[in-house]
Order: C-alpha cells, then sequence, then structure tokens
C-alpha cells in the first residue's frame, strides 16, 4: 500500500485535491465540507512532504501519466525546484483552510459554502498541478484550470460587496489573455520543435539558432506568464482581485497564486531556454530586471498611499514579486537561490498579513480601511502581534523569516557586482515601514471612536499563530530553506553552464 | 568551576529574565523595582569574571543558533567588548536604582513597561558587547533600537512620538541602508561573518575601495552620532532621564561608537587603515562633529540639550581615536568609552535630580540653588572635571593617551582640535555648578530629592574618582587589543 503511495505520489498531491472537489460539491452540511477539505489539504500537504523526502532520494522523480512514455506521453516531473512551490501550495492551502472555518459562513450564503469549498480544492489542484507537470500543454489546462476557479472564487464576494464582480471580471479578461499568449507560444515552439515536453523542448531549443519563430513563441510565453504572475506593469488585475475577493480567497490567493506562475517563469527562462543565450541574458537584463526595480518602488509607494487595508497589501504583493523577479533577472545562482528563498518566505509572510487583517475585519464586520483601524490593536492583542510580527518579517527585520530573504538576496546582488541594486532593494524596503507602521500606529497609537467589546476566537486565530510561529522559526532556523534554494538554483542553472 | 560559557550567560541573561519577568510584577512594584538593581549585581559578577579570563589571555565564546550555513548568533568576548560589557553592566546597577527614585518622585504613568523595556535594552547592549560576528552584532544592534523607541515615546505626548519618529526611523533606516550592506559587503569579500583581531579586510578589498565601505560603516552606525545622522540623540532627550542617562550616556551610544571601534580594530585593522589611509576622511569628519557640538552645546540653555551635544562631542572623541589609526589612540578611545561613560552618567542623573527635586530644566533658572541642593552640584562639578580631564579624574587618562596618539600619528591638527574642545568643554559644563554656587538667587524653591536618587549619583560621582586609581586592568586589556 505504502509502496504504491510513494510510487505514484506525483500524480497523488494534484489527483487528491481535484478528485475531492467533486465530492466535496455533494455534501450539503457546511461544517462537513469545510471539515473534508481541511482533510483533503492535509493529506495533500503530507503527500508533499513525502514528495520532498523522495526528491531528495532521488534528485528528480519522472512520471510517465497512464504509462505513456515521454515525451510521447504526458511527463510529470518533480525535482529539487518544483518541489518549493509545491511544498508552499500544500502548506498554505492546509493553513488558509483551517483559517476559513468561522470566516467563511460570515460571508458566503449558507447555500454556496460548500460550492466554494468546491472551487477552493479545484484551485489549489490546478495549481500543484500548474508546477508538477513537464508538459507545456499539460500546464496551459491546468494554469485555466487554476485560473477559473480563482475568478470563480473572487467572484464569490459578490454576494457581500458588488465590486468582486467587477474585479472576478477583469481578472477572468487579463487572465485569459495571459493564458493565451502562453499557448500561442507554445504553439509556435510545437512549430518549430515539434515535442510539448519540457525538457524535451529544452534540448531541440539548443540544437536549434537563430530562428525568429523562437524568440517570438519565447516572448509570447513569457509575457504570458509574467501576466499571470503580476510582474509590474502586468499587475493591474492583481489589487481588486485580492482586495474582493472573500477573506479566506484572498490569503489563499496572495499566498500561492503568484507564486507558481513565478516559479513557471523560472522554469522557462532558465531550463527550457538557456540562460547562456543571448535572448534569455537580454530579457533579464533589459526587461525583467528595470521592470522589477520599477515594481519595488511603484508597488511601495502605491501602498504608501493607499486607505483601503486588503487593497495595501495586495500592492505590497507587487512590490514583493519585484524583489523575486528581481533576484530571478540578476541570473547568478546565488541570486536565483534567493529568489526562491523569497518565493517561500513571502508566501508565509503575506499570507499570516491578509490572515491578520482579514480577521479584523470579521471582528468588526466591516471593510478595513486605515480609519476604522483605529485601536483594534488593544482590542484584539494576539491578532495585533502576530500582525506585528509578521510585518517585521516583511520590512526584513532581523530574526524572522524576512530578513533572511533580504539578506541573501542583498549579498547575492553585491556578489554579482550590483552594490547599487543592493542600495534600491534596502531603499524600497526602509520605505515599505512606512505603510506598515501607517498601520500599526493606526492600531495601537490612535483612539477607537467607539468601545470596542471583541472576544478573539480561537478557530480563527490558531491558524494566524501557526503562520506566525512559521515566520520566526524560518528566520531563525533557515537551513532547511536556504539549502533547498540553492539545490534548487543548481539544478535550474548547473546542467547548462 | 564555572566554565566561562556559563559566564556569558551569567551576564547576558538577568537583563532578560528581568524584561520577561516584569510585566507579570506590575501590581507588586517593590518586587518589580528591585530586580533591576539585583540583575545589575548579577550581570555585573559575570561581566567581571569574564574581563578577568581575556586579561588572562583568553577568549570566552558561545554558540547559541546557527540560522544556515555561515550564518550564526554567537559570542565571542573581545577585550573591547569584556569593556564595554562591564560598564554596561555596572553602570545599570546605578541606573536602575536612579530610575526607581526618578520614576516614583516624578510620578511617571506605564511604570512597568517602562523597566520592561529598560532591561530589554540592557540586554540588547550586552550582547552587541559580545557578539562574535558582524550578523550577532547586527541582530543586536537593532534590537537594542526597537526596544528604545518605548521608553523614547514614553510619555505619549505629540512630541514624545515626534521624537521617537525621528529617533527610529534615523536609527533603523541608517542601520538598514548602510549598515547591512556593509556587513554583506564584508561577508562577500572576506566568505564569512567573522572578525578577526587584526582585522580581516587586508588583501580582500582594493584599496580605493576600502574608503567607500568605511564610509557605509560610518553612516550605517548611526548610534555613534556623527554629524549628519546625530539628530536622533537631542530629539531623545523627551525620554525620562534614566533612559538619558544609561541609553543615551551609556548604553546606545557606546554601542554606536563600540560597533565603530571594532569595525575599526577587527574588521579593517589598524595596520591596514593606515597603511591605505582610507580612515582619513572620518578624522576630518569626526574633528568637525566635535568641533561644532561643542560649539552648539553652549547656546543650549535646556541642561539635558547641553548634555547631549556635549555627548555627540565626546563620542566623537573616541571615533576619532579609532580612526587616527595608532595603538596609543585607539588605545584611549577605549578608555575613553569607560571614563566617559563615568562621567557622563553622573551629569545625567545630576539633571534629572534637579527635575524631580526642582522641576528646573533650564541651566538660567539655576543662579543661586547650589545652597539648597550642595551634594548634587558637586557631584556635578566632579563629573564635569573628569570630562574635561582634569586629574584626578578618570577621564584625565583617556585624553592623555588621544592626544599622545594624535601625535603617535603626525596628525598634529587634531591636538589643537582637542585643546580647543577641552576649553568649550570647560566653558559649558562649568557654567552649570558656577551658575549655582556663585549668582544669587532669583527666588526660592522648595526642594525635595528621593534618597534613592541622591545615592546613585554619589556613587557614580566616586567612581570617576576611583576609576584614576585603578585604570591599570583596562589598559592592560586595551594593550590586548591593539598587540
Amino acid at each position: 500500500m505504502i509502496d504504491i503511495i510513494i510510487k505514484n505520489l506525483p500524480i497523488l498531491v494534484v489527483l487528491t485535491p481535484l478528485m475531492m472537489s467533486l465530492i466535496v460539491v455533494l455534501i450539503s452540511n457546511n461544517f462537513l465540507s469545510w471539515l473534508l477539505t481541511l482533510f483533503t489539504t492535509l493529506i495533500t500537504f503530507i503527500f508533499s512532504l513525502l514528495l520532498y523526502q523522495e526528491v531528495y532520494l532521488h534528485t528528480a522523480i519522472s512520471y510517465a501519466l497512464g504509462n505513456w512514455v515521454p515525451p510521447l506521453g504526458i511527463e510529470y516531473l518533480i525535482d529539487k525546484v518544483s518541489i518549493i512551490p509545491i511544498i508552499i501550495i500544500a502548506l498554505i492551502s492546509f493553513l488558509a483552510t483551517f483559517f476559513a472555518s468561522k470566516i467563511m459562513p460570515a460571508e458566503i450564503n449558507n447555500s454556496s459554502i460548500s460550492k466554494v469549498y468546491s472551487l477552493w480544492l479545484l484551485a489549489i489542484a490546478g495549481l500543484i498541478g500548474l508546477v508538477t507537470t513537464g508538459d507545456a500543454f499539460n500546464l496551459f489546462v491546468f494554469l485555466e484550470i487554476s485560473s477559473l476557479a480563482s475568478v470563480a472564487l473572487v467572484a464569490m464576494g459578490g454576494q457581500k460587496d458588488k465590486q468582486a464582480l467587477v474585479a472576478a471580471y477583469n481578472y477572468l479578461i487579463l487572465g485569459a489573455i495571459g493564458a493565451t499568449f502562453y499557448v500561442i507560444g507554445v504553439g509556435l515552439l510545437y512549430g518549430i520543435t515539434g515535442t510539448l515536453n519540457l525538457a524535451d523542448l529544452s534540448n531541440r531549443i539548443a540544437e536549434i539558432s537563430d530562428n525568429k519563430a523562437l524568440i517570438a513563441g519565447f516572448g509570447f510565453m513569457v509575457i504570458g506568464i509574467m501576466l499571470k504572475a503580476a510582474v509590474f506593469p502586468l499587475h493591474i488585475w492583481l489589487p481588486r482581485a485580492y482586495a474582493y475577493a472573500p477573506s479566506a480567497v484572498s490569503v489563499l490567493l496572495a499566498a500561492t497564486a503568484t507564486k507558481a506562475s513565478l516559479y513557471i517563469l523560472a522554469r522557462i527562462l532558465f531550463s527550457v531556454f538557456d540562460i547562456s543565450d543571448n535572448l534569455v541574458t537580454y530579457t533579464l537584463q533589459y526587461i525583467i530586471l528595470p521592470l522589477s526595480i520599477l515594481a519595488m518602488f511603484a508597488g511601495t509607494i502605491m501602498a504608501i498611499y493607499e486607505k483601503d487595508i486588503k487593497r495595501l497589501l495586495a500592492h505590497s504583493s507587487i512590490a514583493q514579486i519585484g524583489y523575486i523577479t528581481l533576484a530571478f533577472a540578476i541570473g547568478t545562482k546565488a541570486s536565483v537561490a534567493a529568489g526562491f528563498i523569497h518565493l517561500f518566505n513571502h508566501a508565509l509572510i503575506k499570507g499570516a498579513l491578509f490572515m491578520a487583517i482579514t480577521s479584523m475585519g470579521f471582528y468588526i464586520n466591516k471593510r478595513i480601511t486605515i480609519n476604522n483601524l483605529s485601536g483594534l490593536g488593544r482590542a484584539m492583542p494576539i491578532t495585533f502581534v502576530c500582525f506585528v510580527i509578521c510585518s517585521l518579517s516583511l520590512a526584513g527585520i532581523p530574526l524572522t523569516a524576512g530578513f533572511i530573504s533580504k539578506l541573501y538576496i542583498i549579498k547575492a546582488s553585491i556578489s554579482a557586482d550590483g552594490i547599487w541594486i543592493a542600495f534600491l532593494i534596502l531603499a524600497s524596503s526602509a520605505l515599505s515601514v512606512v505603510y506598515l507602521w501607517k498601520m500599526i500606529e493606526a492600531l495601537w497609537f490612535h483612539e477607537s471612536p467607539k468601545v470596542l467589546n471583541i472576544k478573539e476566537k480561537p478557530e480563527i486565530y490558531i491558524a494566524l499563530l501557526m503562520i506566525t510561529f512559521l515566520n520566526i522559526y524560518f528566520g531563525l532556523d533557515a537551513s532547511i530553506v536556504v539549502n533547498s534554494s540553492f539545490e534548487a538554483a543548481n539544478q535550474l542553472l548547473g546542467v547548462q553552464k | 568551576m564555572i566554565s566561562l560559557e556559563t559566564y556569558i550567560l551569567i551576564t547576558i541573561l538577568p537583563p532578560l529574565i528581568v524584561c520577561l519577568v516584569t510585566p507579570f510584577l506590575s501590581n507588586n512594584a517593590n518586587l518589580r523595582d528591585f530586580l533591576g538593581p539585583l540583575g545589575g549585581i548579577i550581570s555585573s559578577y559575570g561581566a567581571l569574571e569574564i574581563m578577568n579570563a581575556v586579561l588572562e589571555g583568553k577568549a570566552p565564546s558561545l554558540k547559541l543558533l546557527q540560522i544556515a550555513d555561515g550564518i550564526k548568533i554567537g559570542f565571542e568576548v573581545t577585550p573591547l567588548g569584556a569593556i564595554f560589557g562591564l560598564v554596561a553592566s555596572v553602570l545599570w546597577i546605578f541606573a536602575a536604582i536612579y530610575s526607581v527614585g526618578y520614576m516614583r518622585g516624578n510620578q511617571e504613568k506605564n511604570q512597568t513597561r517602562f523597566y520592561t523595556f529598560y532591561a530589554m535594552a540592557v540586554h540588547a547592549a550586552l550582547c552587541i558587547a559580545y557578539s562574535g560576528d558582524l550578523l550577532t552584532l547586527f541582530i543586536f544592534y537593532e534590537v537594542l533600537t526597537f526596544s528604545t523607541y518605548p521608553l523614547v515615546a514614553h510619555k505619549q505626548n505629540e512630541l514624545a512620538q515626534k521624537a521617537g519618529r525621528l529617533y527610529m526611523s534615523i536609527l533603523v533606516g541608517s542601520s538598514v541602508i548602510f549598515l547591512l550592506p556593509a556587513i554583506i559587503w564584508v561577508w562577500v569579500v572576506t566568505g564569512s561573518l567573522e572578525m578577526s583581531k587584526n582585522g580581516v579586510l587586508d588583501g580582500n578589498i582594493s584599496y580605493e575601495y576600502a574608503p567607500y565601505l568605511l564610509a557605509m560603516f560610518v553612516f550605517g552606525i548611526g548610534k555613534a552620532a556623527l554629524i549628519p545622522i546625530h539628530k536622533w540623540l537631542p530629539a531623545a532627550m523627551v525620554a525620562p532621564t534614566p533612559v538619558s542617562a544609561l541609553l543615551h550616556a551609556v548604553a546606545v551610544v557606546k554601542a554606536g561608537v563600540f560597533t565603530m571601534l571594532l569595525i575599526l580594530t577587527n574588521v579593517f585593522g589598524i595596520d591596514f587603515l593606515s597603511k591605505t589611509g582610507a580612515s582619513t576622511w572620518l578624522i576630518w569628519l569626526a574633528s568637525f562633529t566635535l568641533l561644532i557640538t561643542s560649539i552648539i552645546a553652549i547656546y543650549k540653555d535646556d541642561i539635558k540639550a547641553r548634555l547631549a551635544y556635549s555627548t555627540i562631542s565626546q563620542l566623537s572623541y573616541i571615533t576619532l581615536g579609532g580612526a587616527l589609526a595608532s595603538a596609543m589612540a585607539t588605545q584611549g578611545a577605549v578608555l575613553h568609552i569607560i571614563t566617559h561613560a563615568a562621567g557622563k552618567i553622573t551629569l545625567f542623573f545630576v539633571a534629572g535630580a534637579i527635575y524631580v527635586g526642582a522641576k528646573m530644566s533650564k541651566i538660567s533658572e539655576l543662579n543661586g540653588h547650589g545652597k539648597s541642593m550642595p551634594l548634587i552640584f558637586l557631584a556635578f562639578f566632579i563629573g564635569s572635571l573628569s570630562i574635561i580631564g582634569v586629574p584626578p579624574m578618570a577621564g584625565s587618562w583617556s585624553k592623555f593617551f588621544l592626544m599622545l596618539g594624535a601625535a603617535e600619528s603626525g596628525y598634529l591638527f587634531v591636538l589643537v582640535v582637542f585643546s580647543i574642545s577641552t576649553i568649550l568643554n570647560a566653558y559649558y559644563l562649568m557654567e552649570i555648578p558656577a551658575r549655582a554656587f556663585f549668582l544669587k538667587k532669583d527666588k526660592e524653591i522648595k526642594v525635595k530629592i528621593p534618597t534613592l536618587i541622591i545615592i546613585p549619583i554619589l556613587c557614580t560621582c566616586f567612581l570617576t574618582i576611583i576609576l584614576f586609581f585603578t585604570m591599570e586592568p583596562f589598559q592592560n586589556l586595551t594593550s590586548i587589543m591593539v598587540n
């Protein structure tokens, strides 16, 4: 039994949530459907941990779907690179589901809760599938599954605030454009190489030199994925979508959705194409690097002037995505590793901040803007402390996970003779303190207009405590994250050089 | 037999324990207020033992936590660290007693929060003193800033919050934007975060880059308060006086110059600096700061503001001593950490005592009050003499070494700077006891100073005299450091 599970792990991490989503939709009892979802995400998380262990035993697992041997059949490829986003998605899904227990019923009509959980699992399955698959077209399928499920989830926010429908529509259209660009790129590459398997594609591309269709294909794929990953200036769908989605959905999407796309971006740039190729080098240096720097500042500045807190956090995500793409753009092993470190840490940080803010919104039963944060910190000390710790983590203060990210990104940029990049990163992260402080000051120092009588509920803050704990834990013992990220970077860049 | 690792813990843990226990004792004020001095005594005992071990040539070390490959939090005591650790822990005893007198005499609010963060700050200062590598140093440097913020903004009024914001933005901003990349730069070029006795940079960085790296360190260490990053120190004076006394005359600012000296000696190395001349510009900057702030001090009528500018000026002595890159000057700089701490804490204690006892904070109000508070003003007089550098006060030793060092390194203009500054020191400090003793009283004021305030003042005042005669072990430590 165990043997069979271990052998089929690569497909099980995708199939478990996918199949369960079909079952969950049939359950009419809300609590039961939540419990089943929680159970599914837990199992998925355990599978992902087992998979981590397996990957480190065998360096990479190639799984031929339906025993059709790649490159003809669809291959699921799990190596030291893809295991990182798998773990992130599985871990955050579990925590977010845990968090959703009380939050979800407060915002969603009773009759649609089980549908929401079904979509929820579908989105998770799509995201995990996205990173497990080794097939370019299959990747498109999962991209669509996860997008459509997320769009529907965002639209669920419409039961409370009609703005969510507009946000979901934007998300849908732009997401569809991104996916179309990607699939056009895949089509072009398929036309030249005649293969859809990513590894095979990589080998064949290496043999072709100077082909206009190749360049076009590359361009379409990269831009499509950049749109999905909300790389500045292709980010416009993100703030609205995160801001108006139901609270628990914001947590899930903010921490996982763009991470999967960022991973795909890295995969295309470094693994399918070759970093030693001029095409990739120019893209990194002249497109992604400047855009990332713009993203860092634009995201931060927009966040400073934003009044709606969920949007503020979404703007901050754009800046943080900028750090990650910047790390990729520097293009050394150390910097790509740093990018993966931040990929992981940022999921923890942003997930936690969204949890803290949305639970505050739950307690006061209002949309959270900077004005009605006044005095909430004193009324809900546990949530507030978690919020402060994770803010410190976002600002990169020592002894938190965020510090480790910053340390490695800066070290990588200085090693690559880019001390000016280091200064820019530090300047923008110093700026981020402005909006974090703005929130903390309102929460703690401003007086609340009316007496708040709030009792914090364990069902809500336990998940928050867990993710906050992880923020501290990975600040104190970062060796697993750091080592796995360096292994991933070695695998991505090592072979070609 | 207690091992050296344990002594490190005996030194750094008491303030942490005090910090963790204090919040639970808000209903038992006497026990709560007793913990501070008790912790100080235990810490000082540990620090003393560690200093003895370092004098014997040992280097006590303790690894706390491995964060990732090449990143750890650990302690390793250098002679410089042993000195700073001892200074901070011993003065904590007196400051803790004094705080009780001050906070009660002044009926301050939120006393429990005050003691909690006060102890936290001392803990951070001790950890800085003993830190074994650059990252540990950086981490506790930041902890120190964060733990002192609630103390600066203690009064929670508009002014205090504004000061607190300025304090945080300058100290955190400078350290994050300059100090952190400087540390990482060293990490990149040397391949590790370790420091060593003779510096680690020689051969690892080209001579033309060295001054830029040094500049990143100098402007990153905001706590050393060189112009133009000195503004936070006068702003921080809105804090209750015990904070100004222990933290902004001893722990925080000394942590700044301590870090500065450690970087100059153990990262760059004296030989490397004198060979490359990387620190020549710093000599000019420090001299400039030293003179300008002495002049500003003359024009300040608020006692604490004047003392704050005097502190900035005295800190520049220490930075200057390190920048001269000669053995003598470095020794002088280290000794100045001790002597200035003892002298300046006395002066701040007195300023607080006058405020609590007579509700006066302006120098112009002090006329003729010497007779009603004779002991207090006598202590101020003695403390001032020490800072000016008159024997037989402790301050004379450090100034003597600094001057010798300036002569040894060949920067003769620095001697002139020192002389002018001494005259200015005498002018702006002596004005206070002179007004109190020799001018006529403007109005009668009822004076009542709590005993708990007077005792620590007398102790630290006495310390400035004793130190003159017991400088030998410290001087031995500094010679271990430079040889």
